[in-house]
């Protein structure tokens, strides 16, 4: 489910790195949390971006997400696709449906983030903590 | 008490299956030093009669049977009363916030009537649900703007209505916006040369009223695109709404605020009103308050919804675009009526009346030696005229003759003691505005 | 349209309070437009005519408004009356929406706030012919600082939110006059989103303090959070459960000690009003919505008011102009205010809803206590017929609302918008769904004292069905409601792709 090669954090956005060049996008636990997404809130190509920082948000009909970016640098392209069907979140959120794309300030950021499947570990947990 | 649908055996079944003895039992949570012994000191009970006889008594210590040339930001305009029985009908009257969608299309649907209509009137693209007033929709027009362009620094007319701008400096001050006062012309309108560049280019508005509030039109084209060669935005606010009968919506303004007062809402002595934000389509999302957007249901029937919620309160709180949560529903559901009343014939001809009185008030009053015109530029059913003598002093005369005079400027405006903004509705007779004339007249003709 | 219902989807028949009816159909408004009907004539013009072009210059004059409506009376009455009985309203049966106390709405104030003297009285004409207007303005403050125990008051605001703001700003103009305005204000995590809203209008920060298991300020986490930096709690009580704050004499002690002050949203009034006064424990600053606990009416979402009522070391600071009563006995509206925090808006307040206001309050008297009593004895059993068939998150004892979850229901796929929707095939309208935030699924009811014995037996028999429902047929409550006009609406195409105005074609 979760594409070994990407990247995690604790609030569940994910980074594939090629080179200096990172995508970034929300998961598919992510999506489901939200539901069915209505409007993404990107940010300007040539953005600086700083780890722990909201960049954007992602809107269903009931809720708001906040994205924050696992790393820094600067915003390089955003996904046109999003603008006029921001649900592909829904169906593609690992693929289709990335954020944005930047280029990596400091490709060593990347390490200290989750592998998947410390990620799938955290999402077991959290889904634990929600039904108790 | 009439109000209270339960007898005293009622409440005993209810406490028993409860299995409480008494009432004072389902309030042992509150600390006993806390809670009263004795009841309030409080006027009443008093039965409907009473509560009738009192409010009536207040209503003759008021101004029955006087006639009032205030304008000033509120508007004595002709109602229909069809348009009260509708109001009154219980499902309008008493029923919430329609977030329940399928069990108040009624409210929904007029609402966006009313979105529809404000659209139409202003000439933008769209309109919210309705904001409390005027004063605190243009204050958050304001606010807009600021996180649209991310700039502080705002260019607000003198000419906007004081009350107004002492709003928006109120929300200002804690928000780290600079507010700076433009003045204005000889015509009445806003000093376009005191609009500099480089303090343009820092600036997120340019905040004017049209008709000002010395009844002067603005010319809003040329100050959208002045404002818009610096990247800053123009914002407009309307307070006398039945102008758009006939004056040139602001369609080149980015937001307007508007006072829907005027759309067959009684006076009230200051409220409830119906503030309107209108504005474009690519801002509706940094737009604050209730939005009713078109959906359908699965078998594909038409409904309405509130729309764009993450915009509000209840789910972005510290975030939101606004506070804003009860709005003024029922007199955005009054002016639709009216404005369907009305109709498009109805309210040109309103306007018309309007323009009609007002120019032959002028007239009348301008033929007093010493009474002259104080701006050049076009009036709807405002304009300031200046006096030989004190307004204060004519008003306090013009009481007497059972007249409301005109709001003296003094005050507000220090540079325009003697002069008063007089207003004209299609309301006032013509025999009574001969009556001012000739007071006023009498007035200046006596001895210092 | 609408799917025939088949007998295992029609409400259950001994319930009684809803049944089927023909309704009628009805488009919008401009789509019944035609060009020369008109719904309302004015006398004829008794001056000279004037060109506006010649007036005021073709480049001030507008051409015919677009697709703007031309309709008779008769079609704007029919209009309005059908969409009228789309709608639910308190006039019809229990509205049970939490923290929104959607009481009886009375009629007399309906007709003193037309009386021609009241209406028609403009805000900016002289205090000498206003003096009945201010009267009922300078009567109302009295009655509501009696209320709360305060000693200052402002009708200025126009709804609770904007109370909120102008309490705030009060603190702020407060603190700054001892020295520091401070930086944050905190707010339970059980808050109404106004209020963190407000706060950051008032140019404070928000700091979040969790409630307790017990849906309460924790003491001991207060007295951490409560630095020099702190202006203010801003707390609602009876909290958002419905539960009095048993510890608020030492919540505001912990308050007052470190130089911050306690303000109080008295969206909740109705549980107190007669019983316990909020100045006496310990509160320096709230407001009402006089639009819940004093019957005004909510009129599909407004208008409100939302007067500030504070302790004396505030009242400098009241937004200007403050309704004061002069030695000669007359009435003035007062701008000479130095420390004010300025205006929160044009005029002096919702003028038609605090007449409103004051009508009720008379109508009680000091027997207000008797509404407050039935409040709290309506929720009270309506709570305890609902123990056995719904969870109660937390039992502690409900003031004038109980807030139950669907945690047994959800075991079945059936959440709490779920059976709000379903409440609505039995003719009532949905509790508050999904709100506090601190209780998962909520079911917020709040009955009010308006309802009688037998109300309260129709909707306690309504939730008892529809709890079975969940149990033996969820797919039923799952897609509810099926005897409404429309279904469940897509809000997810209507958010995507919105759709807000009508256009012509």
């Amino acid at each position: 489910m979760y594409p070994a090669d990407y990247r995690y954090t604790k609030d569940h956005e994910w980074i594939k790195v090629q080179g200096d060049i990172g995508t970034i996008g929300i998961t598919d636990y992510a999506q489901q949390e939200l539901g069915d997404v209505v409007f993404v809130d990107a940010p300007k190509v040539g953005a600086k971006l700083a780890p722990g920082k909201s960049f954007g948000s992602v809107e269903s009909v009931k809720a708001v997400s906040e994205i924050y970016s696992p790393v820094s640098g600067e915003v390089t392209e955003t996904n046109p696709l999003l603008v006029d069907t921001p649900e592909k979140i829904n169906t593609d959120p690992h693929s289709a449906a990335w954020l944005i794309k930047l280029k990596l300030a400091d490709p060593k950021e990347v390490a200290s983030l989750m592998d998947a499947a410390a990620y799938e570990a955290y999402i077991a947990e959290q889904t634990k903590e929600h039904s108790a | 008490m009439r109000y209270l649908p339960k007898s005293p055996s009622e409440r005993q079944e209810m406490l028993a299956a409860i299995g409480t003895r008494s009432i004072e039992e389902l309030f042992t949570s509150i600390p006993e030093k806390f809670r009263l012994r004795a009841p309030l000191d409080l006027p009443g009970p008093l039965s409907e009669a009473e509560i009738i006889q009192y409010f009536q008594k207040r209503a003759a210590e008021n101004s029955r049977g006087y006639v009032s040339f205030l304008g000033a930001g509120v508007y004595q305009h002709l109602r229909s009363v069809a348009a009260d029985a509708l109001l009154q009908r219980g499902e309008f009257l008493t029923s919430y916030t329609p977030y329940q969608a399928e069990f108040a299309q009624g409210t929904l649907t007029a609402i966006f009537e009313f979105q529809t209509l404000m659209c139409q009137i202003t000439g933008q693209e769209v309109a919210n649900a309705s904001m409390y007033d005027g004063s605190t929709a243009l204050t958050e027009a304001v606010l807009m703007a600021e996180r649209l362009t991310s700039r502080r620094h705002v260019l607000v007319a003198r000419s906007v209505h004081p009350e107004y701008r002492q709003v928006l400096h109120t929300y200002a001050k804690n928000l780290g916006l600079e507010i700076e006062e433009i003045g204005y012309t000889a015509s009445g309108q806003i000093d376009r040369a005191a609009l500099k560049p480089d303090t343009l280019a820092r600036a997120a508005a340019v905040v004017v009223q049209s008709p000002n509030f010395f009844g002067v039109l603005e010319e809003i084209p040329a100050l959208a695109e002045t404002a818009h060669a610096s990247g800053a935005l123009l914002v407009s606010a309307i307070t006398e709404a039945v102008s758009l009968g006939i004056v040139r919506p602001p369609a080149e303004a980015d937001i307007v605020a508007m006072e829907g007062q005027a759309f067959g809402i009684p006076p009230s002595y200051g409220g409830p009103y119906v503030g309107v934000i209108a504005t474009r389509e690519k801002f509706v999302r940094q737009m604050p308050g209730r939005l009713a957007g078109q959906t359908t249901d699965a078998a594909g029937n038409r409904g309405f919804v509130l729309t764009l919620a993450t915009r509000e309160q209840h789910i972005r709180r510290e975030k939101a675009t606004s506070n804003i949560c009860t709005n003024e529903a029922l007199y955005a559901l009054a002016a639709t009526i009216h404005l369907c009343l009305i109709g498009k014939e109805g309210l040109r001809e309103q306007a018309l009346q309007n323009l009609a009185k007002a120019r032959f008030a002028q007239s009348e009053l301008e033929k007093i030696p010493g009474v002259r015109r104080v701006f050049s530029g076009p009036t709807f059913n405002e304009f300031s005229l200046e006096f030989p003598r004190s307004v204060k002093m004519i008003n306090a005369e013009l009481l007497k003759e059972k007249i409301i005079g005109p709001f003296a400027l003094g005050m507000q405006y220090p540079e325009h003691t003697k002069r008063a903004v007089i207003c004209v509705t299609e309301t006032t007779p013509r025999a009574e505005i001969e009556r001012f004339a000739a007071a006023v007249r009498r007035i200046l003709e006596r001895p210092v | 349209m609408n799917p025939k219902l088949t007998d295992l989807e029609a409400p259950a028949k001994n319930v009684g309070k809803a049944r089927a009816h023909v309704s009628q159909n009805e488009g919008l408004i401009f789509e019944q437009s035609a060009p020369g009907k008109r719904g309302m004539e004015l006398p004829p013009l008794d001056v000279p005519a004037v060109d506006p072009a010649k007036a005021l210059g073709s480049e001030f004059t507008r051409d015919a408004i677009e697709g703007f409506p031309e309709v008779s009376e008769i079609e704007v009455i029919r209009h309005f009356t059908r969409l009228s009985t789309w709608n639910y309203a308190i006039d019809l049966g229990m509205y049970p929406l939490g923290s929104c106390t959607m009481k009886y709405n009375p009629r007399v104030n309906e007709f003193v706030a037309r009386l021609d003297g009241l209406a028609s009285e403009h805000p900016e004409q002289p205090a000498e012919v206003s003096q009945g207007c201010l009267r009922i303005l300078h009567d109302l403050q009295k009655c509501l600082l009696s209320i709360t125990g305060m000693d200052a008051a402002t009708l200025q605001p126009a709804a609770g939110a904007q109370g909120e703001l102008t309490g705030l700003l009060m603190i702020r103009a407060y603190l700054e006059s001892q020295g520091n305005p401070r930086h944050k204000v905190l707010i339970p995590d059980s808050a109404h989103g106004t209020n963190p809203a407000s706060v950051v209008i008032a140019g404070y920060e928000v700091q979040n303090i969790k409630s307790n298991s017990r849906g309460q300020i924790d003491t001991d986490h207060l007295r951490e959070f409560v630095t020099g930096d702190v202006a203010a709690l801003m707390l609602t009580n009876p909290s958002t459960l419905g539960v009095f704050e048993e510890r608020i004499a030492e919540i505001a002690a912990i308050l007052h000690e470190r130089g911050a002050l306690l303000y109080m949203d008295g969206a909740n009034m109705n549980a107190l009003a007669g019983v316990t006064r909020p100045g006496d424990f310990g509160v320096d600053v709230m407001h009402l919505n006089l639009h819940k606990t004093f019957s005004t009416p909510h009129g599909g979402g407004g208008p409100g008011a939302g007067p500030v009522l504070a302790k004396k070391i505030l009242e400098p600071f009241l937004p200007i102009p403050v309704v004061v009563q002069k030695p000669d006995g007359t009435y003035t509206l007062d701008h000479n205010r130095p420390k004010s925090v300025g205006r929160v808006r044009a005029f002096a307040g919702n003028f038609g809803v605090l007449l409103r206001a004051l009508a009720y309050t008379l109508a009680y008297g000091p027997g207000i206590r008797q509404a407050t009593e039935d409040a709290v004895l309506n929720a009270n059993y309506i709570r305890k017929n609902l123990e056995p068939y719904f969870d109660l998150p937390y039992n502690l004892p409900s003031m004038h609302e109980v807030v139950f979850s669907d945690a047994r229901q959800k075991v079945r796929g059936v959440n709490t918008m779920d059976i709000a929707k379903r409440l609505i095939d039995y003719g009532f309208h949905p509790y508050t769904t999904a709100f506090p935030l601190i209780v998962p699924g909520a079911m917020m009811i709040e009955p009010t004292e308006s309802e009688s014995k037998q109300e309260c037996d129709l909707f306690i028999d309504a939730m008892r069905s529809i709890a079975a429902e969940a149990d033996a047929t969820p797919d039923l409550v799952k897609t509810a409601p099926h005897a409404t006009r429309v279904g469940r609406l897509d809000e997810v195409a209507a958010a995507r792709k919105p759709i807000l105005r009508w256009k012509s074609a």
